[in-house]
């Protein structure tokens, strides 16, 4: 090899050293990119509830005041008293679902209370969501389980009572997570 | 050919076309010789262009089956043309979609993620800064659960193979692997589960179990080469390797980490697995070992006996495809089709098999074996378990009856 030659690739071992000097084993090391969240952002974010009630927000409603929320701003779609039409029925059902017509309501099927308050916040009315205060969800989550007959006409939902109502069809789900599928 | 008589095998084939006699483009096309130097040879073409399309002879080549909620235009389905289509890829534009709220217009400039719940740090991304990050390309179909849902109806639907079929599609998936990001908002390894959720107007949401998002899940940015389509999530979304679509939450917003499922209206109302007895199967995640035959499939008319070309596409959210068996005697006896390279798990699988077609009347099945060792169902033997109320996860066996007439339809057989 002559001088030159050993000079070329000298430089080019000492170039490829450079390139890969600040490379990471395999590439898959974060930048660190994320910015710190503050109490008060994660506290506007979050809109979710979990079924030990956690996440539900301070207020309160009863089956009546969730009548009058319910005649204004979803019976169009979901019919008088929850009966359905032109959208999905929410009320009844109850003892249909082995049949061949199976009838899912949130007093039929639902399993847990606090789901209608998470999902009513977060996605309805269909063309308003965010729109209601809080109380008007609890208002029209009392009325809707009023109507199915879990609760009594009086009943006020708030975050200690909406997870401690039992719905009628909690026990007939079976998770097959993980057993079926991993 | 002089002009009198070109004009009139012109307008021969127009009248054939009008009278619906011939169903195919091909047939149509091939009534025609054309000059021995075509008119695309006398003339330069057209120019460039900033963003290409289909032929314009493809038109017809859409998305089918579009179906929304009574008075919404945004709360259901549309499906990919799966009959039209070939090879393991979905074009991005004929990606199936499914949207419990509308198709959200959000600019990546004010889109953030949030990380939080049981982490150390909880953080907020901006998309430019996720597209910083290491990323892995990853070839996988996705599949609404509610695919072939009609399959569950107790008589055939008259309905073409993507319309039953076509709320799956392929694609490659570009993007961050979560565990990533989960890594570094410090979060917490014993936390069992995630609630995931957009920022469309649903704000849909659904819990996934952290073994899955440490395991294969994907921060999808780009889909097919491009940035994602808005009806796919853009700008970002979470991609759940084989499991059912609605879990790969798209428009993603936020990330809770959670000791407990939060129990979603889209985990419990919907996308639960309502059985015979009355009980119903909850968190039914991945997708089963499933296989369509979609050439020659209903709504065609194969063009005589002969040689034909069977092709078709076989997947399973629990692995990798091993085995497509084809029947084209109803049933009674089997043979191996050959799979297509590449053969990637929980990817679509592409199957091709010649068959010399006799004439006779019969019935062509397909069913797909995975490396798990399942196999895919007979139609009866899947309802028999599942009864017909359960809605999603249907994956029995597809049959085509073929009529001397050449004419395929949809049987149950
Ligand atoms: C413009 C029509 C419209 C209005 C108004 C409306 N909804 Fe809905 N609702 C829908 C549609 C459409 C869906 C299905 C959404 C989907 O596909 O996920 C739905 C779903 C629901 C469900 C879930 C049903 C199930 O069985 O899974 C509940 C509960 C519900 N709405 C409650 C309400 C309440 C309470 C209001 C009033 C505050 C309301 N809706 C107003 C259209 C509407």
């Amino acid at each position: 090899m002559s001088t030159r030659d050993l000079l070329r690739v000298t430089l080019a071992l000492v170039l490829a050293g450079c390139a890969s000097a600040g490379a990471t084993r395999g590439g898959m090391e974060g930048p660190n990119l994320g910015r710190e969240a503050t109490p008060a952002q994660i506290a506007g974010w979050d809109i979710s509830v979990g079924p030990d009630g956690a996440g539900l927000p301070a207020g309160r409603g009863t089956p009546a005041a969730g009548a009058t929320v319910y005649e204004q701003k979803c019976q169009v779609c979901h019919g008088a008293k929850g009966a359905g039409q032109p959208n999905d029925r929410l009320v009844g059902g109850q003892g249909t679902l082995a049949s061949k017509t199976p009838v899912r309501t949130i007093g039929s099927y639902w399993p847990y209370a606090t789901t209608v308050f998470d999902y009513v916040r977060r996605s309805m009315p269909y063309i308003q969501p965010h729109s209601l205060s809080n109380d008007e969800v609890y208002a029209v989550t009392a009325y809707l389980l009023h109507l199915n007959g879990i609760i009594g006409e009086s009943d006020e939902m708030n975050a200690q009572a909406l997870p401690k109502v039992k719905m009628p069809n909690q026990s007939n789900f079976i998770v097959v997570y993980p057993s079926r599928g991993k | 050919m002089d002009e009198s008589k070109r004009s009139f095998l012109k307008r021969a084939a127009g009248l054939l076309a009008a009278s619906g006699l011939v169903a195919g483009g091909a047939k149509r096309a091939d009534a025609v010789e054309p000059p021995d130097v075509a008119p695309s040879m006398k003339a330069p073409g057209a120019g460039m262009s900033e963003y290409g399309s289909p032929a314009k002879y493809e038109v017809k080549v859409t998305r089918t089956g579009i179906r929304s909620q009574p008075g919404t235009t945004g709360s259901g389905a549309s499906r990919a043309p799966l009959e039209s289509l070939d090879g393991m890829l979905t074009p991005s534009g004929l990606h199936f979609e499914r949207h419990h709220s509308g198709v959200p217009d959000i600019d990546p400039a004010t889109h953030r993620l949030l990380i939080h719940g049981l982490v150390k740090r909880p953080l907020i991304f901006s998309v430019n800064a996720l597209l910083r990050y290491p990323m892995v390309s990853r070839i996988h179909f996705l599949e609404c659960s509610g695919n072939s849902q009609v399959l569950y109806q107790p008589a055939p639907p008259n309905l073409t193979a993507g319309q039953t079929h076509g709320l799956v599609s392929c694609s490659e998936w570009t993007g961050v692997p979560l565990r990533l990001l989960l890594e570094e908002a410090g979060v917490d390894r014993g936390a069992p589960w995630i609630l995931a959720e957009g920022a469309d107007a649903a704000a849909m949401s659904r819990s996934i179990p952290m073994a899955k998002a440490m395991d294969d899940a994907i921060l999808a940015l780009f889909q097919n080469g491009e940035r994602l389509r808005p009806e796919n999530g853009y700008p970002v979304r979470l991609f759940l390797p084989g499991w059912e679509g609605n879990m790969s939450v798209k428009w993603l917003r936020r990330l809770k980490v959670v000791s407990a499922p939060i129990m979603t209206k889209d985990e419990t109302s919907r996308y639960t697995d309502l059985q015979s007895d009355g009980k119903s199967l909850m968190f039914t995640y991945p997708m089963e070992v499933k296989s369509v035959i979609t050439r020659p499939s209903h709504g065609m008319t194969l063009a005589g006996a002969g040689l034909h070309q069977i092709s078709g596409i076989a997947w399973s959210g629990n692995g990798t495809i091993t085995k497509v068996e084809v029947s084209t005697d109803s049933g009674r006896t089997w043979v191996d089709a050959p799979l297509v390279a590449p053969v990637l798990p929980r990817a679509l699988t592409r199957f091709r098999l010649p068959w010399k077609w006799d004439g006779a009347a019969t019935v062509l099945k397909s069913r797909a074996t995975d490396d798990t060792g399942a196999v895919q169902p007979e139609r009866a033997k899947f309802i028999a378990e599942h009864g017909n109320n359960a809605v999603f996860h249907f994956h029995g066996i597809q049959a085509w009856s073929v009529a001397t007439s050449g004419e395929v339809k949809h049987v149950y057989a």
